[in-house]
């Protein structure tokens, strides 16, 4: 079974994010980074699948060129190979063009399930996904808390409003994991010196056939106008509990009439 | 007029809160044709157009609640060439995604997700997106035509529309492909729950790790009975098994804006604080108080919730008698 996982590198989930005032885009530049956690859900989840069954596992990456940190952490963990595609004309570009390149790079590969995030975790627009499904014609499964592939076919448990569905389909399919799919594993050391010898394949957007025009902020189909600062609430009344909390907020309560 | 295309999302023949809540927002930014797909869709007309929509176009196929995504994706998109609407409004809910990608990509528009405040004055669009974890508010527009916005649930006000006539109903002709119909639902499978749901209560009570413990959990279900509250959750106690992911509130969870949030044990991270700062009124109990949820609570008490609960809930029942 040949699967690709999408992965991406992010700003430290841990930090809080800024806008340069001059690019309307997220300061990249002198931010720590690291592999988006919620794609370590969809290496794990391949790797299982392929300890069980057999197979390749290709990671997709688009990404500045220090991306490929991000990608050997993938490939330390346990994946084959990697395609990073790494091109100053995509910086900037949105959920279409990003779909529309991670699809292409993807199509090399010619994989029989695509694995992918619910959300990244910095844009969390949750809409490459559907967008890959649909460039490489595929049938997408969502939301997964749950996986299992047999005989040619993808079934997951889909995480819906109050419960889940189980839904089935044959491959080649996309699959998106939540967080609750599995535990990934932390690479070990012998994985990491690995990592640096695994092939990864570095693309331009020429080499996928995207012109400079059609992709990145030129081809972008959201434009930021400006931005503020969101509104910030003021912090109320802060009291210590010396035994009677209880009918301090009991007061408060009966003072808004929900009681 | 701009023309406004809005999906009406159905659940189980009804339809559901946020497309109300969509409808009731189009109808200040033009004219407003709602798209209902699947069993119950024509039952559901009215209640559109008693939101505003003007014209309500629907299918009663069943296709659209067997499959994923695939089938809604290739009606919308045809119905999007068909109309040429100024904007397509569309929420930001499990199938809502899954169809919007496709559309997308199908389309080549542009998408704007996570919409908030959505202008068109002078024939430009213009929308807040909170960015950042809402730290950031951003402006944005879209040089497409017809661009999707998604817009999350609760965003809105669902509001009647006075005097509002009975709608259009058209019967959509298009049918979806053979080849739409590959992610087949098997089944649906229910939790049980008591009591409002998060997003409609009016008292919600959310419990992070201050709680210590999954069965500590229980005390937030007690205190929830005499406040006839629904109960949250952070990520942090979902991710660790305690309760189910339908109860998370935050940046990917839910958006609750009740008229009181109280927040036990939660350290107030703003992946959370996202979900829940639009409360009208909110009291948190934290033992440490340096916690960030204090610069968000209008009654901040310091001090253990294991103690403080029980007590809470007691005094409570005492004063409802
Ligand atoms: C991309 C991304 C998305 C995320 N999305 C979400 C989301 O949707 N929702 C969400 O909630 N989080 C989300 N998070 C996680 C978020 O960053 C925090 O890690 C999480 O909210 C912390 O949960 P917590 O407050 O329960 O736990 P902690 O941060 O561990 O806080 C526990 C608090 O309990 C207090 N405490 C300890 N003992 C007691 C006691 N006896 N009585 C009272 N208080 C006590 C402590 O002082 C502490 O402040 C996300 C993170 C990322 C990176
Ligand atoms: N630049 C990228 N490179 C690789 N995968 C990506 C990229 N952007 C998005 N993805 C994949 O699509 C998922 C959803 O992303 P998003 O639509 O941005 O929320 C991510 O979790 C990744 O699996």
């Amino acid at each position: 079974m040949k699967i690709v996982v999408c992965v991406k590198q992010v700003p430290l989930t841990t930090g809080t994010n800024k806008i340069d005032p001059n690019t309307l885009r997220i300061v990249r530049e002198g931010v720590d980074v690291e592999l988006d956690p919620a794609d370590a859900y969809g290496i794990e989840a391949a790797l299982q699948l392929v300890e069980a069954q057999g197979g390749e596992i290709t990671l997709v990456s688009m990404g500045p060129e220090r991306a490929i940190e991000a990608i050997r952490r993938g490939l330390a963990m346990g994946a084959d190979k990697a395609i990073h595609i790494s091109d100053p004309a995509l910086a900037g570009s949105d959920a279409l063009t990003t779909a529309r390149v991670l699809a292409a790079a993807i199509k090399r590969v010619n994989p029989d399930l695509v694995i992918c995030a619910t959300e990244s975790s910095d844009a969390y627009t949750g809409i490459v996904p559907g967008g890959i499904a649909q460039l490489l014609d595929v049938p997408q499964l969502t939301f997964a808390k749950k996986l299992t592939v047999e005989n040619g076919k993808a079934t997951i448990q889909r995480q819906i409003e109050g419960g889940y569905q189980t839904v089935e389909t044959s491959l080649p399919a996309l699959v998106t994991v939540t967080g609750s799919i599995n535990e990934p594993r932390y690479p070990a050391l012998k994985g990491i010196m690995q990592a640096k010898k695994k092939p990864v394949e570095t693309l331009t957007a020429a080499d996928l056939g995207f012109a400079a025009s059609e992709v990145g902020s030129a081809g972008a189909k959201e434009r930021v106008l400006g931005w503020n600062p969101a509104p910030q609430r003021q912090a109320g009344v802060l009291i210590k509990d010396d035994g009677n909390a209880a009918v301090a907020i009991a007061d408060y309560l009966q003072k808004l009439k929900v009681i | 007029m701009a023309k406004i295309l809005v999906l009406a999302e159905l659940k189980e023949g009804v339809v559901q809160k946020v497309a109300l809540e969509l409808v009731s927002k189009a109808r200040t930014l033009g004219e407003v044709t709602a798209v209902a797909l699947g069993t119950g869709a024509e039952s559901q007309a009215a209640i559109l157009g008693e939101y505003g929509a003007q014209t309500v176009l629907v299918s009663e196929d069943a296709v659209y609640a067997t499959y994923l995504a695939e089938p809604g994706a290739e009606t919308l998109a045809y119905l999007i060439e068909q109309i040429a609407p100024s904007l397509i409004l569309i929420g930001g809910t499990y199938d809502g995604r899954d169809i919007a990608g496709r559309v997308n990509a199908k389309l080549g528009s542009g998408v704007i997700t996570d919409a908030g405040e959505i202008s068109l004055e002078g024939g430009t669009l213009k929308v807040t997106v909170p960015w950042y974890s809402a730290t950031t508010i951003v402006d944005v527009t879209s040089p497409s035509n017809a661009p999707l916005l998604m817009v999350k649930p609760k965003t809105f006000a669902a509001e009647k529309l006075d005097g509002a006539g009975a709608p259009v109903v058209e019967k959509i002709s298009f049918t979806p492909s053979d080849k739409s119909k590959r992610a087949r639902i098997i089944e649906t499978v229910v939790e049980k729950s008591e009591g409002p749901s998060l997003e409609e209560a009016n008292v919600v009570i959310s419990g992070g790790r201050g709680l210590k413990d999954a069965k500590n959990f229980e005390l937030l279900h007690k205190l929830a009975e005499p406040l006839n509250a629904a109960v949250g959750a952070t990520r942090a106690v979902v991710d660790s098994g305690w309760v189910s992911y339908s109860m998370q509130v935050g940046q990917t969870g839910k958006t609750v804006k009740p008229n009181v949030y109280i927040a036990i044990g939660i350290s107030g991270a703003i992946q959370h604080t996202v979900g829940m700062k639009g409360s009208k009124n909110i009291i948190a109990i934290n033992t440490d108080e340096e916690a960030p949820i204090f610069k968000v609570a209008d009654l901040g008490i310091v001090g253990d919730s294991l103690k403080i609960l029980p007590a809470l809930t007691e005094e409570l029942k005492k004063r409802k008698g």
